[in-house]
């Protein structure tokens, strides 16, 4: 009974956080709560018994989701103070596009700049714009705000709209209650299965076994996913380095940190990977443990990020994709695209899970760094 | 703020129903309809791609409840795998979007769309739709200090 109890704290809490997430004012605000909602929704992964997923939620689902969000929305307030200071002064002056394009060098990420440079990486520009005090006094200098949630719309609207998704959420939450309480589901049938899928892992026996054609798809969604955001780089910064340049103090937190985790993390990471096949954990959660220590190393301005023209950089992203294919292009030799040979199949999962992992890791951190952003040094 | 009334709603009923996949289940279909309103509702872009994340693990939180009906076999590893695929894939959804959002306000000073910007005038200073004479104005654009080209080009790719 206190158990139900706890499961409807949760589910509780989980849903204010999401609809602190959700319907908030600020963005960054927002995005603090949709973490706190990701690590939420781990725990209640644990509670379901699903401790892969729950792995899986607090890295990707938290973690990685939350560096790329807020790093984003750094940017993106960066990028629309500068013109909107510079309209407020151009209305003050009544010159409109001169006074525009000076303004627009100062005041400007004052906010971001204080508030999450580090973690987002302010550029040299945006420092410099710190010095020159253009902004005005009455603006109140908040990191990561954009612009105003939620537009206009009157309240009659905007009440419609979410009594419409109460319905909605009212007629899912009907078709779960409608659903057969024993329904069967595929447990016995993977678990029957297990002592030829070469994984004592059932999760892992899925992923890499019985639906293996999925996590092949996975891993070239991965690849795409990268090429869609490689090719919104600018011309000149083609082939250069991921991201915005990173600063961080050399003695500072950030740093420290820097130099303290990875060690930890790189032990973690491959620990998930290796235990994988017998216990919770495998390619994508070692893998994403392991894309945040390359980014942790690279947000702290330990080393820099590898060019993406590099050839091992494009290797180590392929790896992960043509190893499993090669292994499943054998098993057309044993009959089918895919099939593992009982004999080796664990031995091959093992390969198979080690390319993935390091496919997974480059790949993940790469998306999260975004588009090559800083040209190639010579 | 109907949708967390419903959550809890949902969760009394589920109270009485005395399962823990059931409650999670509903807890799943509140955040979908929270997630859809926050999708609806928000105009920013990046607000959406949040309540975007929060439909998908709503659905995701609902689809492994739905495999944990029977407690006694563990929870079903299909519904499993399948999530944390679908983790993984709205990952890179997430990235693309953000990406994507970042180079619009890069190149067009905006964070909405164009037409949910258009009768946000009303919104307060420092509102989502840039100026007009912004859009003209290649030097003013933060990120293109270094730009070689010319307003003109700004579109030519």
């Amino acid at each position: 009974m206190s158990g139900l109890v706890f499961d409807a704290l949760l589910c509780t809490l989980i849903g204010g956080t999401a609809v602190a997430a959700v319907a908030g004012r600020d963005a960054f605000r927002s995005i603090v709560f949709y973490i706190v909602y990701g690590l939420l929704a781990a725990i209640a992964w644990v509670r379901l018994g699903a401790v892969d997923v729950a792995l899986a939620e607090a890295a990707i689902g938290a973690g990685l989701t939350g560096v790329l969000l807020v790093a984003a929305s750094a940017r993106v307030a960066r990028l629309l103070q500068r013109p909107a200071d510079a309209r407020r002064a151009a209305d003050s002056s009544a010159v409109a596009a001169g006074v525009e394009a000076g303004a627009g060098d100062g005041g400007t990420g004052v906010g971001v700049g204080v508030g999450v440079a580090t973690q987002a990486g302010a550029s040299d520009r945006s420092r410099r714009a710190v010095a020159a005090p253009m902004r005005q006094p009455d603006e109140p200098a908040r990191p990561g705000r954009t612009a105003p949630s939620a537009g206009s719309g009157s309240r009659a609207a905007r009440a419609l709209t979410a009594l419409a998704c109460a319905g909605v959420a009212g007629l899912v939450a009907l078709a779960v209650l409608a659903l057969d309480p024993a329904g069967a589901g595929l447990s016995e049938a993977v678990n029957t299965r297990l002592d030829i899928a070469g994984a004592a892992n059932p999760v892992t026996a899925v992923l890499l076994n019985f639906r293996a054609f999925d996590t092949l798809l996975e891993t070239m969604v991965l690849l795409v996913a990268l090429v869609g955001v490689w090719s919104l780089a600018d011309d000149r910064h083609w082939g250069g380095l991921p991201g915005l340049r990173q600063h961080a103090r050399h003695d500072g937190v950030l740093a420290s940190f820097g130099r303290f985790l990875p060690p930890v993390g790189l032990l973690v990471g491959v620990y998930l990977v290796w235990v994988g096949a017998s216990q919770p954990g495998g390619a994508f959660q070692g893998g994403t443990v392991l894309a945040a220590v390359a980014l942790l190393v690279v947000m702290a301005a330990l080393r820099p990020p590898p060019p993406v023209s590099s050839l091992r950089l494009r290797l180590a992203l392929v790896a992960g994709p043509v190893v499993f294919l090669a292994i499943g292009a054998l098993g057309l030799l044993g009959g089918h695209f895919l099939g593992l040979p009982v004999a080796f199949a664990s031995m091959l999962i093992a390969v198979i899970e080690a390319a993935l992992a390091l496919s997974i890791a480059v790949t993940l951190a790469l998306l999260v760094a975004g588009p090559p952003q800083q040209e190639r040094q010579p | 703020m109907t949708a967390l009334s419903t959550g809890v709603a949902a969760a009394g009923a589920a109270a009485a129903a005395v399962s823990p996949a059931t409650l999670y289940a509903l807890c799943g279909a509140a955040l979908i309809g929270i997630g859809l309103y926050g999708f609806i509702v928000q105009r920013p872009l990046l607000r959406r791609l949040v309540a975007f994340n929060v439909i998908g693990s709503g659905i995701f939180l609902l689809f492994g409840a739905t495999g944990w009906r029977q407690p006694h076999l563990g929870a079903d590893p299909v519904p499993q795998a399948l999530i944390i695929t679908g983790i993984v894939v709205a990952l890179s959804a997430t990235a693309l979007m953000a990406a994507l959002i970042v180079r619009l306000a890069a190149l067009d000073g905006r964070d909405t769309l164009p037409e949910d910007g258009a009768d946000s005038a009303s919104g307060t200073a420092g509102g989502d739709r840039p100026a007009v004479q912004g859009r003209a104005d290649g030097a003013s654009r933060p990120d293109r200090g270094t730009h070689r080209a010319g307003p003109a080009t700004r579109w030519s790719r």
